[in-house]
């Protein structure tokens, strides 16, 4: 596992004009911290920050100058204590040198060296590259930057920087932008260096991967261009989804006092004869049976073993097609790299030449794949082009596979030209739409993309490693809000929305959307109950801004109980506030039927119907029905007939699948 | 109903594929096959697959069967008849003469195919003469009319279900381009009349007639004859239906087995084009990865079906532990609890709406951009009206302007970022090759995307600019691809072989056939095309241009690592050491508990066992592997 370790030195700029974005970088580097003391908890972090006020590292100390430059940290294993650190950075007040910075951050990865130590070296800077650097005291800037990606050349330190553009820059000054871009870029040529510019600060939260996982490759071998000429290839995946963490099954069974209890759960599964239940029969007495017709065919898997396809390891070129025919839609799954197998410089140049020889006549290469020998399965994808900017990178190919032709459904769908004429746009509406269209642009140019996959962390997991950290500090601490730099992924940006507003203004009056009244009723309340935006919480926070929510909310009256008055409406309310996920619980605590002859029990129980239909949670409803009448059954047995004809009189049966098909 | 507690934390992928496999039965087929069996298709031949001359009744049982084979895999649940005319036996709920029903045990008529009748169908050839009988229906002298009857039995045998939720079709197999050639005067007229109007009655209860004719080498099938009248054709049609014919009955032949999906939404998402105005789409899959047939798991004693109880045991005391649990993520030295409200909240962002944020030029959605297959979407009216409209307009200026829609989707397991790419509608061969919409392809998160590219270089220890092909390279590879051009590529032109295979064994093991089938591999490449003087000249001139004049395969040999040669020299030393000893003897007198694990392991490495677990598990499976 030496390999996996990481020993990392983030350097921050924490002057003043990166204050707007620091709460950002505070947001990334806990993130970062959370994820090392899950997955990485041997990893080492310092941290460095440059235009404080104080001045406190060692190189100060030891040959003096590196002026505001603060060691946070210095190289220690990750542990709860830095998260707190890294939530609340100090804001400098100096515009500090990135330079120095870097060099007292190589400083602490190499005065930490250790013979033993195999695994990877990194600094991270951040910064907005708006100040800048003091000239050296003898040579030139660029022979400064070069020594100094020398000295990480050498001691396989690779530096990763984020500069923060945008908004930030604007009105800095342009000369020394573009010769802090220019000396970051020598980094690059000299040493294993990666230079990423963001534009807003949710692109920043993304810049950077907060959990390493090691590329491994998932074939090396040949590509067969035909059986006489075969280039060597390693192909890894390029993208792989980072899955919500599969969390462990928690038992609270054991004794407080057990000091030992490991509260795991096992999985325990017994086979029994659908016809008689008590019969078990033991898992290795089982066998796998295929549906053929009505009939289910017993076939052991030695049965299968000896007939099943079991295609030759490799990977076979079948021809080249037009780009256009293979259309983007047809990718079925993560994407794989190929590139040509490093060392051999011939089969980097067969593959740069064959990639671009694509490029340039908008060709792919259609390929058959098996990865591993004894794989069950073919997979035929194709190979596009992967041009590298880059001069230290070499050419390379992306896979992506495509489906069989088993696997594509030949539904049919009415052509647009046969719709009715009022389902048609006339040349208003389609002004509109095609200016709606050009104006929402999210990539007004090719440098500023918003929402750019490299660039956009998923907002779940960011959200779930918050409430992990929250909940280690309060066991009951309630699921934060998403976080507010990240809402620009799930809701339109309010400034594009403001800038854009006439078209969408026009875009909204061009058409006229209306729900259908010819359907049932109940459904079309969902719709309308939706539409209002009123009761529900994701639809307050889509269709209104958060503001107007929180105004909204307060303005309720508290009700916590149903009074005399006027218990409908008290009933409803609590329904409509459902400020909490457990509403449902209160409501059923406060019991309204237990005085089954009073009418409002049974108002409020239609009340509790209705709501239960518009927040799409049928169930409670039903098993609280359900309840109700299994107690009922043990009382009165003629106030449980009235109850229940009085039930059926209102329609107050269990909700159907019809009235909330989301969850039934 | 209930909700299962593992749902909450299942991939989205799972249960939405999971609801996909699950077969609708509402637009099943309902398929009384009639074959002809008079004398006539006994003799009547023409050159079959192998050169040799088959009869006609052959290739029509043979067909049939072959049909037979693909329903059950295609369309499991459709129900099927099959019913021979022109029989000296009789057997049908009518008790009408010249038409037997042909059927197995534990079937109705009109059902499910099962194995059995594959299977018993398959070999009626041999005992038909014995059993069945052929013989002319329509004879002059006799009122008899077989045909007449023939129609009357499958329409009865059609009575079940309703047309709504099942299609009916009669597929009629014959050579015989004139039934009533042996009468004539009034008695043809008056048949011909009442046949016809027997299918006309057929036909208007919504069951459609088709016509599969055999011709002779030397004798079309007329169609005009007689047949036209009772399928109902005229101008063009009559003179385009023989090839159509022929072309159907092949296709009967060859059909792939594929298992067939009905038309069905998969949910109804209100996609917010900004405040104020949502209008309805429905979602479609167009594309997924079809598995094998889901497992059920048998009694191997009894082959009776088995189900999976579960149950959660507590760890620590044994108790069955009920309800929902806990989950836990170990953190900081504790654990940290959550219940599993509290994970779906952390998942819950506007859920189950489509949110739209803006649009991006075509070019911006890179071939990386893909985690999982797309979903197709299209607007629907029925519940808010003027959502097709809104959807057209956006459709038509996303592709006049080259652009796609990102959106923000609310799925409530796995909230993502989606692309939306307008697809125009596609018509080729006269069928929709690629339906009008919208298909969303869901977008990786920076954290899904792993930087290969940047690894590499940094790997490398010398900083050096890539190498890069020259001019010449790439037109050499330029020539090539036009060499290796395939014309006309389109996505889904090949089966998947693994599953053609798994359909080909579970039909030999189903009807118990004696040897497995061969499945051709569609997906290897065309090795003669490749081997074609121009091909490998454009290949070869490929190869040294980059490669050079004497690069040879020989000193192409897998270089070995450090590493393989250090696991070589620990094998050798071990074989070596192995022999030291003698294990057997070691064995026999109990001597081996006085080796030590590294001696114990010499002989568990040289016999390539397991070498974990403590000393006296070694022994003993050294002992079991000596047969002690």
């Amino acid at each position: 596992m030496a390999r996996n370790k990481e020993k990392m030195v983030m350097v921050l700029d924490v002057g003043p004009s990166m204050h707007a974005v620091l709460p950002e970088v505070e947001k990334l580097c806990t993130m970062l911290i959370e994820k090392k003391l899950i997955y990485h908890r041997a990893d080492e972090v310092g941290f460095v920050l440059f235009g404080t006020e104080e001045t406190d590292n060692e190189l100060t100390n030891e040959v003096g100058g590196y002026e505001h430059v603060t060691v946070l940290r210095n190289m220690k294993v990750v542990d709860g204590d830095l998260v707190d650190g890294v939530q609340q950075l100090p804001r400098g007040t100096v515009r500090g040198d990135y330079l120095d910075a870097i060099v007292v951050g190589v400083d602490m990865l190499i005065k930490d060296y250790k013979v033993s130590f195999k695994g990877r070296k990194r600094i991270c800077l951040i910064t907005n590259a708006q100040c800048p650097v003091k000239d050296p005291d003898e040579g030139t800037k660029e022979d400064q930057v070069s020594m100094i990606a020398k000295q990480m050349d050498e001691k396989g330190i690779s530096f990763e920087t984020i500069v923060v553009r945008g908004l930030l820059s604007v009105g800095a000054d342009k000369r020394t932008l573009e010769e802090n871009d220019h000396l970051l870029n020598l980094f690059s040529i000299k040493a294993s260096a990666k230079i990423v510019q963001v534009q807003n600060p949710c692109s920043l939260m993304g810049a950077l991967r907060t959990r390493h996982i090691s590329p491994v490759t998932i074939f090396r071998g040949e590509l067969e261009i035909s059986l006489k000429m075969k280039i060597k290839v390693w192909v890894y995946k390029k993208t792989a989804e980072e899955k919500f963490p599969t969390l462990k099954k928690y038992s609270d069974k054991a004794p407080p006092t057990d000091k030992f209890a490991t509260h795991d759960v096992k999985v325990d599964y017994e086979y029994q004869s659908v016809e008689d239940p008590d019969k078990v029969v033991p898992p290795e007495q089982r066998i796998k049976g295929y549906r053929y017709g009505p009939q289910v065919v017993p076939i052991s898997s030695a049965e299968w073993d000896a007939v099943k396809f079991k295609p030759e390891k490799g990977v076979k070129l079948l021809g080249f097609a037009d780009a256009s025919n293979v259309r983007r839609h047809y990718y079925v799954k993560d994407v794989n790299i190929f590139i040509a197998e490093p060392g051999d410089t011939r089969d980097t140049l067969a593959v740069s030449a064959l990639a671009r020889a694509m490029k340039e006549m908008n060709k792919v290469a259609i390929v058959r794949c098996v990865w591993r020998q004894g794989q069950q399965n073919v997979a035929v994808g194709v190979l596009t082009p992967n041009i590298s900017e880059n001069d230290n990178t070499a050419d390379s190919f992306y896979f992506n596979t495509l489906p069989f032709i088993e696997d594509v459904r030949e539904f049919q769908f009415p052509s647009f030209s046969n719709f009715p004429a009022s389902w048609q746009p006339n040349d208003k509406q389609q002004e509109a739409a095609d200016e709606l269209v050009k104006m929402l642009d999210l990539a007004p140019s090719s440098k500023d993309d918003v929402l750019l996959p490299e660039f956009t962390p998923n907002p779940i997991l960011e959200r779930f490693y918050r409430f992990l950290e929250l909940k280690s500090r309060e066991a009951d601490a309630a699921v934060p809000p998403l976080d507010g730099t990240l809402r620009r992924i799930t809701e339109p940006d309010p400034e594009l929305v403001a800038k854009n507003k006439y078209v969408l203004d026009k875009f909204r009056s061009s058409f006229e959307v209306k729900v259908n009244p010819k359907l049932k009723k109940s459904t079309q309340r969902v719709m309308e109950d939706n539409k209002a935006g009123g009761s529900d919480e994701e639809d307050g926070l889509l269709d209104a801004p958060p503001e107007a929510l929180a105004v909204r909310s307060s303005d309720d009256t508290h009700v916590d109980e149903i009074g005399d008055s006027n218990p409908v409406q008290d009933f409803e309310a609590m329904i409509s506030r459902r400020d909490s996920p457990d509403w449902i619980g209160k409501l059923l605590l406060s019991r309204p039927y237990q005085e089954i002859n009073n009418s409002t029990a049974l108002d409020c129980l239609e009340a509790l119907r209705k709501g239960c239909i518009m927040e799409q949670e049928p169930k409670q409803y039903n098993d609280f029905l359900r309840e109700c009448i299994d107690e009922n059954k043990l009382g009165d047995h003629n106030i449980f007939s009235r109850f229940y004809r009085d039930l059926a009189s209102k329609g107050l049966t269990l909700i159907s699948k019809t009235e909330a098909p989301d969850r039934l | 109903m209930d909700l299962d507690p593992e749902d909450v934390f299942k991939d989205d992928e799972d249960d939405e594929d999971s609801e996909f496999f699950q077969l609708r039965d509402s637009t099943k087929e309902f398929v009384v096959y009639l074959i002809d069996a008079s004398p006539k298709m006994f003799t009547a031949t023409c050159p079959g697959a192998d050169g040799e001359n088959e009869t006609h009744f052959h290739i029509a049982v043979t067909s049939v069967a072959q049909a037979l084979k693909t329903h059950i895999i295609n369309n499991t649940y459709n129900e099927v008849a099959i019913c021979f005319f022109n029989t000296k036996e009789k057997r049908n709920s009518q008790d009408l003469s010249g038409v037997f029903v042909f059927d197995v045990a534990e079937r109705e008529h009109l059902d499910r195919p099962t194995a059995r009748l594959i299977k018993e169908f398959g070999c009626v050839e041999e005992s038909f003469a014995k059993e069945i009988g052929s013989q002319y229906g329509i004879v002059s002298g006799s009122w008899e009319n077989s045909l007449y009857n023939a129609l009357w039995v499958a329409q009865a045998l059609l009575r079940k279900g309703s047309t709504k939720t099942a299609e009916k079709r009669i597929l009629l197999l014959t050579n015989e381009d004139d039934p009533f050639r042996n009468i004539s005067g009034i008695a043809k007229a008056d048949m011909i009349r009442t046949t016809l109007q027997r299918a006309k009655d057929a036909q208007d209860l919504g069951i459609s007639i088709e016509l599969l004719p055999f011709s002779r080498p030397d004798e079309e099938f007329k169609v005009s004859i007689f047949y036209a009248d009772l399928i109902g054709l005229e101008g063009d049609d009559l003179i385009e239906y023989m090839p159509s014919a022929g072309q159907k009955l092949e296709d009967m032949k060859n059909q792939l087995r594929k298992r067939m999906f009905a038309k069905r939404i998969v949910k109804r998402i209100k996609f917010v084009i900004t405040n104020g105005l949502s209008i309805d789409l429905h979602t479609y899959a167009l594309i997924r990865p079809t598995a094998p047939g889901a497992i059920t798991w048998l009694d191997s004693v009894t082959n009776r079906p088995l189900k999976a109880e579960r149950s959660f045991i507590c760890a620590d005391t044994g108790a069955l532990m009920q309800g929902p649990l806990k989950r836990y993520q170990p953190y900081k030295n504790e654990d940290v609890k959550f219940s599993e409200e509290e994970l779906r909240e952390i998942k819950r962002v506007s859920t189950g709406h489509l949110r739209l944020l803006g649009f991006k030029p075509l070019s911006c959605l890179k071939d990386y951009h893909n985690l999982k297959p797309s979903t197709f979407v299209f607007p629907s009216d029925k519940e808010v009206i003027g959502s097709t409209c809104a959807f057209v307009a956006l459709h038509r200026a996303m592709i006049r302007n080259q652009r796609f829609a990102l959106a923000f989707y609310g799925l409530s397991t796995n909230p993502r970022l989606v692309a939306l790419v307008a697809q125009e509608e596609i018509i080729s061969d006269g069928g929709q090759f690629e339906p009008p919409g919208m298909h969303m392809i869901f977008l990786p998160y920076s954290d899904d995307i792993r930087d290969i590219e940047q690894a590499r270089t940094s790997q490398l220890t010398t900083k050096r600019p890539a190498h890069r092909a020259t001019e010449d390279h790439i037109q050499k590879a330029a020539a090539l691809m036009k060499r290796i051009y395939l014309k006309d590529f389109s996505v889904c032109q090949f089966s998947n072989p693994a599953l053609q295979r798994h359909y080909a064994v579970l039909q030999a093991l189903a009807l118990d056939e004696d040897e497995m089938p061969e499945i051709h591999d569609e997906t290897l490449p065309d090795e003669e095309g490749m081997s074609r003087p121009a091909v490998a000249k454009a290949i070869q001139e490929f190869r040294t241009s980059v490669y050079g004049e004497d690069y040879d395969e020989a000193d192409d040999k897998p270089r070995e690592s450090e590493a393989s040669k250090k696991r070589k020299a620990a094998a050798e030393c071990v074989a070596q050491e192995y022999k030291n000893y003698d294990w057997e003897e070691l064995a026999d007198s109990g001597k081996l508990k006085d080796l030590t694990v590294v001696e114990l392991k010499y002989y568990l490495a040289a016999q390539k066992l397991p070498l974990a677990g403590k000393k006296e598990v070694l022994i003993s499976r050294i002992l079991t592997h000596l047969g002690k």
